[in-house]
């Protein structure tokens, strides 16, 4: 007998683009363009071919009415969570990429809290390995020390040169500064950001929810914001003094939107991230005891839940990432201190954005787009992709007000851990473009 | 004689009308547990499950006694591990237990929140026998009892809940309970076992024993929950009894007499000295008596409340 892996094929789902594809009349929405317009977009063996209007008469090949459809540069999650290897009864890179293509995303970036964790070159190769053939770029997050126990370094230039774009010990806080500040120097030679989990772990072991009110009211241990708040501070000090690229991790806290401005405002390089339920929830919603609402760090007040969108609003927070962390039904089905930190967001991030900042006049569309379609690629030196002749078709399609309901049966994520399965959202994913291939979301 | 809710999940979601039914319909069965024979035929028929996943003596023999005098039929499930180490998860184990047909659980868990989870689930009546530091509706309600019964009322009282406020469900269920009946609360401690956003739940909030003493109708004085502490939150038991400890020294300086109140099992010579806890003032073992009685009630009105006391 002869016993086979549970696995996905990693192209299931995605299509070979066909010889020539026009794009009719969608709006291109590229910041990197002067303006948005209506237009033809041809593409030919993976290639934009010409940005002008067609006339239907004449195109030869397939077409995709795209004139409710916004075109943009494909957007990236520089967050997310894969699970490969070592936890794949929650995800695989396979069914990860499946779940970023049907949410609109055309390349991500892997956490290294993988078991083992990706701390040396042959976890790199290996990922890259899983990832061959996928429609999605797959950009694995090395870890900084070994294991990510904050010990003692990974090797950072064989890690980058084998094509980690940045390093993490996410999940973990480093908690030496001596350990934090020789990473953030040994970073500067290969010009990667170092990407901080902001914790000060003494403080927040044994944590459940947002240390607050609700905590008190449900006799939930609490995560003080402030523990988020000096690590934050102590690690832009630190990026002050070596001169190195900090990126914060989903920041939580109205104080930590605060440091993160007055660092940028003195010209320290710090760059910062903010997810999804961070803008979208807050921690009253707790008082159900909903685990798919238990998450870290945990949904903070709702004047932090404002203050992020302020940031986000102001510049502040350069891009918006899920922290996508599948678990399973029955890790979350637990009482509300066993159940694992984490929900689902691939497949929710791009309607809770347009739902939550754009329809809210928080964000234009335009910014919006250079929030996932320019930041996260700049922030990880990394080409960034454009809607323009001769480049590479990376693009993703989306309709930007279409409401639909989110629903659990859709999502192609391997866990569907998320709180807004029943939520109408405005804005909705319709297809990605990349490498070659396209898929067409089924949300 | 019926409640607005189905499940007792703690008093901070039950009405007053609801716990006023309740402190009334226990009065009853407080004068039944001074009879003879004090069997009642009301339960018949009916199956409680009592889950036990915390170690418990005094509120799971309440439950029981409570059951036994109501005539239910009983099952009861300890488990020192949680289920997650078991390797069954909670709800399945329930699940199971349901599908044996039975109308009630009483469930006592460390997490906050477990009872809540059940009540999603089953369509059994579920009561709170405490979950993690969050509520312990049953000794909320059995406090209010022993304080009506003794000062007549609840409305207008003055009550302080001294110690560890941080880690009790008692403090959060008397808080939830004794506010809504119109007592005016108040919670003294050291500060780092008194959480920050607790003043907002409408109590006042005192550091000094000394201070609180010349104000109260009853110091309800909780456990130092010493298997609670994650970390070192006061410097010793000797500072903390020194400073925090309720003795007869203290209680002498007291201007009118003080009703005691402890919800056990008492670290004696930490939070309460032995010459008070045994005192006339105390109203301790009281406490244990009428727990009986308010379970029966709280059994009693989600069961229906149809049949008749007598």
């Amino acid at each position: 007998m002869k016993l086979t892996k549970n696995v996905v094929a990693s192209t299931k789902g995605y299509q070979p683009l066909p010889e020539r594809l026009l794009l009719k009349g969608g709006e291109i929405i590229d910041p990197k363009r002067k303006v948005n317009e209506k237009i033809d977009v041809v593409i030919e063996k993976g290639k934009i071919v010409s940005i002008e209007k067609v006339d239907l008469k004449v195109f030869k090949g397939q077409v995709i009415d795209c004139s409710d459809f916004i075109i943009s540069p494909g957007w990236m999650d520089m967050h997310v969570h894969l699970r490969e290897p070592g936890f794949e009864g929650k995800e695989t890179i396979a069914t990860g990429s499946l779940a970023a293509a049907n949410g609109g995303f055309t390349s991500v970036c892997c956490m290294p809290n993988t078991s083992p964790a990706i701390d040396n070159q042959e976890i790199i190769q290996y990922i890259k390995d899983r990832a061959k053939g996928s429609l999605v770029d797959v950009y694995p997050v090395a870890a900084i020390t070994k294991d990510r126990q904050g010990t003692k370094l990974s090797e950072i230039l064989e890690l980058v040169e084998q094509g980690a774009v940045a390093i993490s010990d996410d999940g973990n806080p480093v908690m030496s500064a001596e350990m934090m500040r020789r990473a953030l120097e040994y970073s500067k030679m290969m010009d990667i950001p170092v990407i901080g989990h902001e914790e000060d772990a003494n403080m927040t072991t044994g944590g459940d929810m947002n240390e607050g009110f609700v905590s008190t009211c449900l006799g939930l241990h609490g995560i003080p914001p402030v523990a988020e708040e000096i690590m934050i501070a102590r690690d832009i000090m630190l990026a002050e003094y070596t001169g190195a690229r900090l990126h914060i991790a989903h920041l939580s806290t109205a104080k930590a939107v605060d440091l993160v401005r007055q660092g940028k405002a003195r010209d320290i390089k710090v760059t910062a991230e903010a997810t999804p339920h961070h803008f979208t929830l807050n921690d009253e919603l707790l008082r159900s005891f909903d685990t798919n609402l238990k998450m870290n760090p945990p949904l903070r007040t709702e004047q932090d839940r404002e203050a992020i969108t302020r940031g986000l609003a102001d510049g502040t927070i350069d891009t918006i990432a899920s922290d996508h962390a599948p678990h399973s039904f029955e890790e979350k089905e637990a009482e509300f201190i066993y159940a694992p930190f984490g929900i689902i967001g691939l497949e929710t991030t791009l309607g809770l954005s347009i739902s939550q900042l754009v329809e809210k006049k928080i964000l234009s569309l335009r910014d919006l787009v250079a929030k996932y379609a320019i930041h996260p690629y700049e922030i990880l030196n990394l080409p960034v992709p454009k809607v323009e002749k001769n480049m590479t078709a990376n693009l993703t399609i989306f309709h930007p007000n279409l409401e639909w309901e989110v629903l659990q049966g859709k999502f192609l994520s391997k866990s569907s851990n998320s709180p807004y399965v029943g939520w109408k959202l405005k804005g909705k994913p319709i297809a990605v473009i990349n490498n070659g291939q396209i898929f067409k979301s089924i949300l | 004689m019926t409640l607005q809710s189905r499940h007792l999940l703690g008093l901070d979601g039950t009405s007053a009308e609801d716990i006023a039914t309740i402190l009334d319909t226990a009065k009853s069965f407080r004068e039944v547990l001074d009879r003879p024979i004090k069997r009642l035929p009301t339960l018949q028929g009916k199956t409680v499950v009592n889950l036990f996943y915390e170690p418990s003596t005094r509120t799971r023999i309440s439950f029981e006694l409570a059951e036994k005098r109501l005539s239910a039929d009983i099952i009861n499930f300890s488990s020192s591990t949680s289920s997650v180490k078991k390797g069954e998860i909670l709800i399945d184990t329930c699940r199971n237990i349901e599908a044996m047909k039975i109308d009630m659980v009483v469930i006592r868990h460390s997490s906050p929140g477990a009872p809540h989870l059940l009540s999603r689930t089953l369509d059994a009546n579920i009561i709170n026998a405490g979950d993690g530091g969050h509520e312990h509706p049953t000794q909320g309600l059995l406090d209010m009892f022993t304080i009506r019964q003794k000062l007549k009322t609840l409305k207008g009282k003055t009550i302080a809940l001294v110690g560890d406020i941080s880690h009790s469900r008692v403090a959060l269920s008397n808080i939830y309970g004794l506010t809504k009946m119109g007592a005016r609360v108040l919670v003294c401690g050291p500060s780092t076992l008194i959480p920050r956003y607790i003043h907002q739940l409408g109590v006042e909030v005192y550091h000094n024993i000394d201070e609180i003493i010349q104000q109260v109708d009853v110091l309800n004085i909780l456990r130092l929950q010493l298997e609670r502490q994650r970390e070192a939150l006061f410097p010793s038991l000797r500072e903390y009894h020194n400073y925090f400890g309720i003795t007869r020294e203290r209680l002498e300086n007291a201007s009118k007499s003080i009703l005691i109140m402890h919800p056990g099992p008492m670290n004696r010579g930490v939070e309460i000295s032995s010459n008070v806890a045994d005192s006339e003032h105390s109203v301790i073992l009281e406490q244990v008596t009428n727990g009986v009685a308010v379970r029966m009630a709280v059994l009693f009105l989600l069961a229906g409340g149809r049949s008749e006391i007598n």
